[in-house]
């Protein structure tokens, strides 16, 4: 609940506000900030935990390959990654679908054809699409990061429940999703070491860019905009100043 | 206080005020203009590839780019000797065959969009209407379009548009 | 000293097409007479600064509506997906619809403020009550608009919000369950519920226009109220509208405006619930339903009646009594600053909203349920109760004789 009203009067017990769930780890996150932006390495390596690890649950319809040019790609490198796709297009002139390799206008893979085979393969559980997940959820980032990197020995008093896994800061804290990252499951490009800790906060800033890939324009303007409005203000409060004292004389 | 002092302050700050405000004003219609322009959707798919392997010579196909039709044209040898002796002087638009086609003068590539007001000329299938030129007819205003796209006669101004387009192994990729 | 016209016609010097077309057309000395001279008092303080905001976040909701809908698709398989389109591949979308979203916010912020300064200062009593009884129908239209624009993104929040809204039609006896029917078209909020609620968001604020025109004739008919409450007698109590309130209001303007944009760049989803950024599925409904935050205090009232139908009706009614509020005030003193014991009431009035606003946002139970029902007796009371007994009860402070000779008493003290 983040209405205006409980930011005014909760504003400093955040733990009435997430009821029943542990409080959210928090993180220094570039994007952060009146001039946050995003890192551009982080969300490579980001992407690449999404693609290896992630992509073959949750999907992330809203997004597109050309998308991509937005984490720091060239056209080219978009093309490469989009190719290694195979993507169902037509119908062609016999009137049949066929496959043909990725374009960079092609919404990224979907693991699954739809929500129905999702939940089938997945022990009725539907992964949820990633394309908007730090806004979609309270507490944004800082919850994802906190529910990757959350998972725990369940405590005696939590009843055990069959094929879930124990994580405080789920709403139910039983998740349905295995515990998906461990230590080196992947080996980055950069050399980076795959710490579970790293991998999440990559794939959180990734995420985190794909639920608003405007946010560096966004704050870039907003700077500008702010700034205008504010001298705008003061000019205008002596021309008011000017105006109205005529009245005194 | 001096009063002309005074007055000279008063003018520059309302003239700072008309400024910003007129600042503003035009800066805020820029999100409201640009935002009528094609956006990054449609923008990217402004590429059109399109097989030429199966076109026969005196065969015509359309394909679809920015949702306009291209005509493609395989022309047969006479096709290109007839278009190429076409007396330039007296044309609307005089434009030599070299300049309609690039690279390889048996496929031409124009966008199949009358110059006159946008109707789409017949032309392309066997039964059609060619115009006397034997390239298209516009049948909106009877424009006469010939084997190189070039206007003939009839109210159209101008030549059919060609599409940026490069052919690479018998593939042609539009936009 | 400034010195008032009240003539409706141009000035001498003005150009010779202004003289032709206003001599067929007197749009430029009916425009000059309202909105350059019209004779304004000259004591009014920066409450009076809320209505000509109101008017301008009218006029940008419109614009960057109009805007919106021609990216927009009202279909429910479609909505969603193009206002993500116009957050990602518009121009300047993610612009365009973050001061639409957060305008909706301001435009109440804005509204209430307006609406509590005419409570305080008594500018609804003679002979201003149709000018506050438009203002009421201006809300209320507001209300509906606002309501049905929330259901257009087609996430969870937007489909079990107007679920929830139109299901409170049902608690009408006899016909409830038809009209709720009628107002989905079909058994429940589906897509023709989405296209209706799509043509009305488009068409009420263009009702809203026409009742703000009618709400500006009644204004300018007896022209403002202001801080005393006396009306302005001598010519030397007002000023012309024009430089004074342009200014005044520009500036008021601006700084709106820095304030907006604050929210629109640095935290656009601050009046959002992160829920309607999931679609929206008829299957699942989220734990927690909230209503945006300028319904809450109506929500808690709703909700402090364990009654379907009194609850319906009651919140209702808190809306429907601001109409009489012309005739429930007894007062022979218009402005609460020379009330003392309607001020402490009015406080009390401020302190019950926010607490039902508050209250609106929790759960129903325990405390806030508590809260929520004291302030709902409160809120009543103080219209229905109050007001009337009041103005026999209250010994008034003094009344000034003119409203310059406050001011001058106000600078004598000083």
């Amino acid at each position: 609940m983040r209405s205006f009203f409980l930011y005014l009067v909760f504003l400093t017990v955040p733990s009435l506000a997430m009821e029943g769930t542990a409080p959210l780890k928090t993180v220094d996150w570039s994007f952060n900030g009146i001039f946050g932006t995003f890192d551009r390495a982080s969300l490579q390596r980001g992407f690449q935990v999404y693609k290896e690890v992630c992509a073959s649950c949750h999907s992330m319809k809203l997004l597109s390959y050309r998308n991509l040019e937005g984490i720091g790609y060239t056209p080219n490198q978009v093309k490469a990654i989009a190719q290694t796709y195979e993507v169902q297009d037509g119908p062609n002139d016999d009137g049949e679908m066929f496959m043909r390799p990725g374009k960079p206008k092609d919404r990224f893979f979907q693991p699954y054809a739809n929500d129905q085979a999702a939940r089938a393969a997945n022990n009725g559980a539907l992964p949820p699409d990633l394309s908007l997940i730090t806004k979609a959820r309270e507490g944004g980032a800082d919850y994802v990061y906190s529910l990757l990197t959350g998972y725990a020995e369940a405590p005696v008093n939590e009843k055990p429940m069959v094929g879930l896994y124990y994580n405080p800061y789920f709403s139910a804290h039983w998740i349905a999703m295995i515990p998906p990252l461990s230590d080196d499951m992947i080996e980055y490009q950069d050399g980076t070491p795959a710490t579970v800790d790293q991998m999440a906060q990559d794939v959180t800033t990734f995420l985190a860019w794909a639920s608003e890939p405007e946010i560096e324009v966004r704050k870039q303007w907003g700077f500008r905009i702010i700034i205008f409005l504010f001298i705008f203000s003061i000019v205008m409060f002596f021309i008011n100043a000017r105006i109205w004292a005529r009245l005194e004389k | 206080m001096d009063g002309k002092a005074d007055k000279g302050r008063r003018d520059f700050l309302i003239l700072t005020g008309y400024t910003m405000g007129a600042a503003g004003l035009a800066g805020l219609a820029v999100p409201f203009i640009d935002s009528l322009n094609p956006a990054a959707d449609t923008q990217a798919l402004a590429t059109t590839e399109v097989n030429l392997g199966l076109l026969q010579p005196g065969q015509a196909i359309t394909a679809m780019w920015r949702g306009k039709p291209v005509f493609i044209r395989h022309r047969t040898s006479e096709e290109i000797e007839q278009a190429r002796t076409v007396e330039l002087k007296g044309l609307p638009d005089p434009e030599a065959d070299e300049a309609r086609f690039k690279d390889n003068p048996q496929f031409l590539v124009v966008l199949g969009v009358c110059t006159h007001l946008g109707c789409v000329p017949l032309g392309q299938k066997p039964t059609d209407n060619k115009g006397d030129f034997g390239g298209w007819f516009c049948p909106c205003h009877g424009s006469h379009y010939d084997i190189s796209g070039r206007i003939r006669k009839g109210p159209a101004p101008k030549n059919l548009t060609i599409p940026p387009y490069e052919i690479k192994d018998k593939l042609l990729k539009i936009g | 000293m400034a010195n008032v016209k009240k003539s409706s016609t141009l000035s001498k010097d003005s150009n010779r097409i202004a003289k032709w077309i206003d001599y067929r057309l007197p749009i430029l000395s009916f425009l000059k007479a309202e909105a350059v001279d019209y004779p304004t008092p000259r004591n009014l303080n920066y409450w009076w600064n809320f209505g000509s905001l109101a008017g301008i976040t009218l006029v940008i909701m419109i614009l960057t509506g109009i805007w919106l809908a021609m990216h927009y698709t009202p279909h429910t398989a479609h909505a969603f997906e193009s206002v993500e389109r116009i957050m990602r591949d518009v121009n300047y979308g993610w612009l365009l619809r973050y001061i639409h979203m957060n305008g909706a916010s301001m435009f109440f912020i804005v509204v209430y403020v307006h609406m509590f300064r005419g409570l305080f200062y008594g500018s609804y009593k003679k002979p201003r009550e149709l000018l506050w009884i438009f203002g009421v129908l201006i809300l209320l239209l507001m209300m509906a608009t606002a309501f049905m624009g929330y259901v257009l993104p087609w996430g969870q929040m937007s489909f079990w919000g107007a679920t929830v809204i139109t299901n409170l039609f049902s608690a009408i006896p006899l016909v409830g369950d038809s009209i709720v029917t009628l107002l989905w078209g079909g058994f429940s909020v589906d897509n023709p519920t989405l296209n209706r609620f799509f043509a009305l968001h488009y068409l009420f604020p263009f009702l809203i226009v026409g009742l703000v025109f009618l709400h500006l004739v009644a204004l300018h008919t007896h022209g403002s109220n202001n801080p005393t409450g006396v009306e302005a007698k001598k010519p030397s109590d007002k000023i012309p509208f024009h430089p004074y309130y342009t200014v005044k209001d520009i500036l008021g303007l601006v700084i709106f405006l820095t304030i907006w944009g604050a929210f629109v760049f640095f935290a656009p989803n601050f009046f959002g619930e992160p829920d309607n950024y999931i679609p929206a599925d008829p299957l699942v409904t989220p734990p927690h339903i909230v209503p945006e935050w300028y319904f809450l205090p109506f929500y808690a009232i709703l909700r402090s009646i364990p009654d379907k139908l009194g609850g319906v009706v009651l919140m209702f009614s808190a809306v429907f009594v601001m109409f009489i509020i012309p005739w429930l005030d007894t007062s022979p003193v218009r402005s609460g600053r020379y009330r003392p014991l309607y001020k402490i009431a009015y406080v009390f009035f401020l302190v019950a909203c926010v607490a039902l606003g508050w209250a609106g946002a929790q759960e129903a139970e325990g405390v806030p349920l508590l809260v929520s029902r004291l302030a709902t007796a409160y809120y009543f009371a103080f219209f229905l109760i109050l007001m009337p007994v009041l103005g026999f009860i209250e010994k008034p402070l003094p009344v000034p004789e003119s409203l310059q000779e406050s001011k001058r008493k106000k600078g004598a003290g000083r």
